[in-house]
């Protein structure tokens, strides 16, 4: 332990600890603005700066260790000074008309400048001019970048995409699509993690919520929605509820208060995934020696945009099996179509999901199977919750309400596909019972997540090992595809989730400033699921219903033509 | 109202003095990488703010220059913006009243001509070729991109084996280096911002006085398993000893094959123990052996009729050439061949082989300004001559040799005698030479960077002479591996930045050292071992990365007030021309501790803690 003091008081911190790191675990907040834990830690944006007394400059907090003896002034006149005059400075390179930025009320810099109580500018404005192709599902917004480079490194050392990069020089600098090329020409997976990590609203989602309102204000369509797994787990946080208050049931109160004739449930659908991924692994497993190991999951739209670019030789063995996403857009446009009497097109599906790359899955032209455009759009749970707020709903006061039958009602294995190892664990539960005819403990393929990215396990099913492997975040994705390319990673099943700690950690998810809530939003799921006596998809009686009504069985025809894709033929971008 | 009055220099005067002096700094210590016409616009407003006013060409024209490069840099212009800008310097360097104009306009020209891909870049693509990378400058300027802040932070840290292993994973000499290297990484040394280059090399002459023997391998490390390949190394100097001691670590075999009795190269052959003690040097080479399977056979010589290279091609699977510059190069006056006129070759080889020849009661003539020439001086000294003089064709100032040698070689008590060129060697009845005769000179037009000299209408000297040392430059013997194939121009051979040799069916050969460029530094002969290692790895079908082999302290904040540049010390100068020990004297472990406190930590602070500020394996 190193003894110190902060604006007097004896603190004791364990070595190498930051001087951010000791003031926020003594309840001393110093402002920041570029610092994102363990992956920026550059004092780029000389906000933490605090004066050590001794010391004739201010070092930046986030990258200074803690000394012993060190006695630190978190609020001198000086640090006050060049605090306030960074801010100031960055302020003159940023587009401040908070009203029209979606991110304003969660917006650091809008926080931060606030707290300082910045009312003038002193200095030139120098705003870069806003230049984007706004169809694509990320957007750059260059007049609000405050070149924190947290964008870079979250690209380049977590998810190890490298797309974006400093671009000019000099007193020029600033970010940009690396070699300055256009975003959809590079090896974006639109995973959004730099949406999430961007402090400012520089890099934003593209909002497609007009989208909705327009369908609603034509009053010509039945109004559907569906919620992904990791929805319910966030979708208060900006909200103002608390996760006791932000129940999934109270989300279906609110969908309908938005004016959807149906809330459907995408854990149905995630359920209806494993029948299907899991019969595919269970009849790969019949048929092994004609066939490649290991089969890849392929419910995350941003890991097959990266196999795609990066490891199209792999491609193959992905599952064939469409997200549930797509599942549940293809079933609501065909048998949920057929049971309203009406025809696909009368139907608008809005799909509220924590990712940004569904918001390009759904627009893979030859996804659509159900003679309609599968999924009208997606919206992200920011998009979601800007939507609730835009109806004036007072969320905390609304009764909670059941989804909708038959296509509201989902299994705990359908839950825990939000969490990382969800997929894995839901598809071995289904597979044992389709090898062994009887159901395993539901508890028996726990152990198949590692919140820190990477987990393997070995498993018997009838007297066949199966070496399985979770992973999550595409850093790690990468060097796992490279073992498995060159034959030293040997699995049979490998769950691959592009966003650290899966969809709950999701590009698509609210921002809350330097948290990361990924894991914690997972557990929620895990509980959900234990809670549940229904625990296996095969058991969930909406799907049977699905199956016996509809699709026959699966792999059958129907399912092939409406649940399965080829992912080779995606294409990356129109 | 006094007629005349004395001009006191105001505050004001005196401040703007003083930034003169910081900017000075602040430009030579420019960090390498900036986009060139982000520099040029930037020195036009400072030429512009020294403008008086009257003219033109210079008022108007400087800063629609600026306004002109600007306009590329903030990518609205093209091909036009560039030819108006090139026509519009020519015109204000012919047209302009005084140097204020002109020799600003000059230096855009030469912008445009030198730089012109990057004016091209921003006028067609709008970018820079500037990478946006900002290299630490003292790693990127060390031809071996040693991790200089690193070793630094570990002196600082009192762990001086830790900081000898950092050093050896980019250049396996820590202790050559320590006493011999020209260190280039101090040129751009941040440190000079506030006030002088850090002194690099005298605080890695502290890690290795204080480090002990620091054996390759710590105890639970060993080489990389035995690839079974079979690599050859001609020529046992810095380049080939580096290059041995990666393959050997990384698994492979190798055979060094030195043409003389001693290992070493130049550093043996060329540079007298004063400065490198044999002892050291002897260590060194003795522990870099012991990185893997490495033989060594010495006084072979390859390339001729007995061990021609295609036999060496059969039983190696590759071959590096690092045979160094080792042959003389003569003055080509009357005379030369008179008894007495050496070679600088000759001479530091014969002392290379501790065949010390006795200079007393002789007056010796060196010829040249370069390192060798003061080498020679100083040896020619502790050999016992009654004098020494140096003649050199230029002046003192214009010589290549390190300044600080030129300043020892003086006080050591060798007369320099500027602007001599030589005429002939006069030579007595008994063949024995007498005198060096020298044109005297005068100095003329920059060509090339440099002043030349030209003929001056002044009578010749004649200069005394027992023993002349001719030492203007070194040859390379090649002419065996350009019968063997290998392409060679104007005596060097030729390869590629992958030191693959160019010439036919030349696979697996590679060279590199100063055979390759020239007589060059030690430093650069490392760096090219350390390039030859990687790629014939490679090229053998592995990829055993040479990795960072200790941990790096962050740095703790201090204050860093402006400070002086510790010196080395020297042993006095009556008691070392007497002997060939060692001159110079480590920092005291106080001048280390502020020393290396004065270390900016550029691998953390600035750019390095934003991109990683070192590399940890290649």
């Amino acid at each position: 332990m190193v003894n110190a003091t902060i604006n007097g008081k004896a603190i004791q911190v364990p070595e190498n600890t930051t001087i951010l790191e000791a003031a926020k675990l003594n309840h001393i907040k110093i402002p920041h603005l570029c610092y994102l834990k363990k992956v920026n830690e550059i004092g780029a944006c000389r906000v933490c700066v605090v004066e050590i007394e001794g010391q004739d400059r201010l070092v930046s907090s986030c990258n200074t260790i803690v000394q012993e003896g060190m006695k630190i002034l978190t609020n001198s006149p000086k640090s006050r000074q060049a605090r306030r005059i960074n801010v100031e400075l960055i302020l003159s390179q940023h587009n401040a008309r908070c009203p029209e930025c979606i991110r304003s009320g969660n917006c650091e810099l809008q926080s931060t400048a606030a707290d300082l109580g910045i009312n003038k500018f002193p200095y030139h404005e120098d705003i870069a001019a806003f230049e984007w192709n706004m169809d694509f599902p990320l957007i750059r917004d260059a007049s609000k970048c405050i070149k924190c480079m947290r964008c870079v490194q979250i690209c380049d050392k977590v998810q190890q995409m490298h797309v974006w990069d400093i671009a000019k020089t000099g007193s020029r600098t600033t970010v940009d699509v690396t070699g300055g090329q256009d975003i959809t020409k590079v090896d974006c997976t639109v995973c959004g993690q730099c949406i999430t990590h961007c402090p400012v609203g520089a890099l934003i989602e593209r909002d497609d919520t007009q989208k909705v309102r327009d369908a609603f204000a034509a009053k010509d369509k039945i109004m559907i929605a569906s919620v992904a797994p990791a929805v319910r787990t966030s979708w208060g946080e900006q909200l103002g509820l608390t996760h006791e208050q932000a129940t999934q049931n109270r989300l279906a109160s609110a969908l309908r208060a938005v004016g959807f004739d149906y809330v459907f449930d995408t854990d149905f659908s995630a359920d209806l995934t494993i029948m299907e991924e899991a019969s595919e692994f269970v009849e790969k497993l019949k048929n092994a020696k004609n066939e490649k190991f290991p089969m890849f999951t392929s419910c995350c739209p941003g890991w097959v945009r990266f196999i795609k670019m990066e490891f199209p030789d792999l491609v193959p063995q992905l599952s064939s099996a469409k997200s549930p996403q797509q599942m549940f857009g293809a079933i609501i446009k065909s048998w949920y179509a057929q049971i309203l009497g009406v025809e696909p097109y009368k139907i608008f599906h809005v799909s509220f999901m924590p990712c940004t790359a569904k918001k390009y899955e759904c627009d893979v032209e030859c996804m659509n199977a159900s003679g309609a455009r599968d999924i009208d759009v997606v919206l992200t749970v920011r998009e979601l919750d800007r939507l609730i707020r835009s109806e004036g709903i007072d969320v905390k006061s609304l009764e909670e309400s059941e989804f909708d039958a038959p296509l509201g009602t989902a299994s705990g294995a359908g839950h825990i596909f939000g969490t990382t190892g969800g997929v894995m664990e839901a598809a071995l539960r289904t597979a044992y019972y389709f090898v062994t005819g009887q159901n395993p403990d539901p508890n028996a393929f726990r152990y198949v997540r590692d919140y820190d990215g990477f987990k393997e396990a070995t498993f018997e099913i009838a007297g066949t090992k199966l070496r399985i492997a979770v992973v999550h975040g595409l850093g790690n994705i990468r060097k796992l595809c490279e073992d498995v390319q060159s034959g030293k990673a040997q699995y049979d099943f490998i769950e691959c989730m592009a966003c650290p700690t899966g969809c709950a950690g999701g590009g698509g998810q609210p921002i809350e400033e330097g948290q990361e809530l990924g894991e914690g939003r997972g557990r929620i799921l895990l509980d959900m699921d234990r809670a549940m006596t229904l625990r296996f998809s095969h058991e969930n009686p909406s799907i049977k219903q699905c199956y016996a009504e509809y699709l026959g069985k699966p792999l059958g025809e129907k399912s092939h033509h409406l649940l399965h894709t080829d992912q080779a033929k995606w294409e990356l971008w129109k | 109202m006094s007629r005349l009055s004395i001009t006191n220099e105001t505050k004001a005067q005196a401040t703007v003095e003083s930034l003169h002096k910081d900017l000075e700094r602040r430009v030579v210590g420019a960090p390498p990488g900036l986009c060139p016409l982000d520099l040029a616009s930037s020195y036009l407003k400072v030429c512009a703010a020294q403008t008086c006013g009257k003219c033109v060409p210079c008022r108007v024209g400087l800063p629609q220059l600026e306004r002109l490069i600007e306009d590329l840099i903030d990518g609205k212009g093209d091909m036009s913006t560039v030819a108006t800008i090139e026509k519009t310097a020519e015109t204000i360097t012919d047209s302009a009243d005084c140097a204020i104009g002109y020799e600003a306009a000059n230096m855009v020209l030469k912008g445009v001509k030198g730089f012109r891909d990057d004016y091209e870049a921003h006028a067609k693509a709008h970018h820079c070729t500037a990478d946006g990378f900002h290299a630490v400058p003292c790693v990127t300027l060390c031809p071996a991109h040693v991790d200089i802040p690193g070793y630094i932070a570990l002196v600082n840290a009192g762990r001086y084996a830790d900081a000898v292993r950092l050093i050896r994973k980019d250049n396996p000499f820590p202790s050559v280096c320590a006493m011999v290297c020209e260190h280039p990484c101090e040129n751009k040394c941040r440190r000079r911002m506030v006030d002088d280059a850090i002194n690099i090399r005298g605080l890695k002459l502290y890690a290795i006085d204080n480090a002990g023997h620091v054996p390759v391998y710590r105890e639970g490390e060993k080489v990389a398993p035995a690839t079974g390949k079979k690599v050859a190394i001609i020529g046992g100097g810095p380049s080939g000893i580096s290059a041995a001691y990666y393959l050997g670590m990384m698994g492979h075999s190798v055979e060094i094959f030195e043409q003389r009795k001693r290992l070493g190269g130049m550093l043996r052959y060329g540079i007298p123990s004063y400065r490198l003690p044999r002892e050291v040097l002897h260590e060194e080479i003795e522990t870099l052996l012991t990185a893997g399977d490495i033989k060594v056979h010495k006084e072979v010589s390859i390339g001729g009729k007995d061990y021609p290279l295609s036999k060496l091609r059969e039983e190696f699977d590759a071959v590096y050439i690092a045979i160094g510059a080792h042959t003389d190069k003569s003055l080509k006056i009357p005379g030369e061949d008179a008894e007495g006129v050496m070679s600088a070759v000759e001479l530091l080889r014969r002392i290379g082989d501790d065949d010390y020849p006795d200079f007393h009661g002789k007056k010796v003539v060196v010829v040249g300004g370069g390192n060798v020439a003061m080498d020679c001086a100083r040896s020619s000294l502790r050999l016992n001559a009654d004098k020494v003089t140096l003649a050199y064709r230029r002046r003192k100032d214009d010589m290549t040799a390190l300044a600080e040698e030129v300043e020892a070689t003086e006080v050591e008590g060798c007369e320099i005698l500027e602007l001599a060129a030589p005429l002939k060697v006069e030579v007595g009845e008994d063949g024995k030479a007498k005198a060096l005769w020298v044109k005297q000179q005068m100095i003329s037009n920059i060509k090339g960077g440099r002043p030349a000299p030209k003929d001056a209408s002044a009578e010749p000297i004649r200069i005394e002479a027992d023993i002349v040392v001719v030492a203007i430059g070194q040859g390379i013997d090649s002419h065996n591996f350009e019968e063997s194939g290998i392409a060679v121009k104007w005596g060097c051979i030729e390869a590629f930045d992958s030191e693959a040799v160019k010439g036919e069916n030349m696979d697996g050969v590679f060279s590199g050292g100063d055979c390759v460029s020239g007589p060059a530094t030690v430093i650069r002969a490392i760096a090219a071992g350390k390039v030859a290692a990687a790629n014939i790895d490679e090229y053998l079908g592995f990829h055993h990365p040479i990795t960072l082999p200790v941990e790096i302290p962050d740095p703790v904040p201090h204050n860093r007030p402006a400070c002086g540049r510790v010196k080395m010390r020297e042993r006095p100068i009556d008691q070392r021309i007497h002997d060939f020990k060692l001159v110079e004297k480590g920092m005291t472990q106080e001048e280390m501790e502020q020393e290396s406190n004065r270390c900016l930590r550029c691998d953390y602070y600035g750019f390095g803690k934003f991109r990683e500020g070192r590399e940890v394996e290649w």
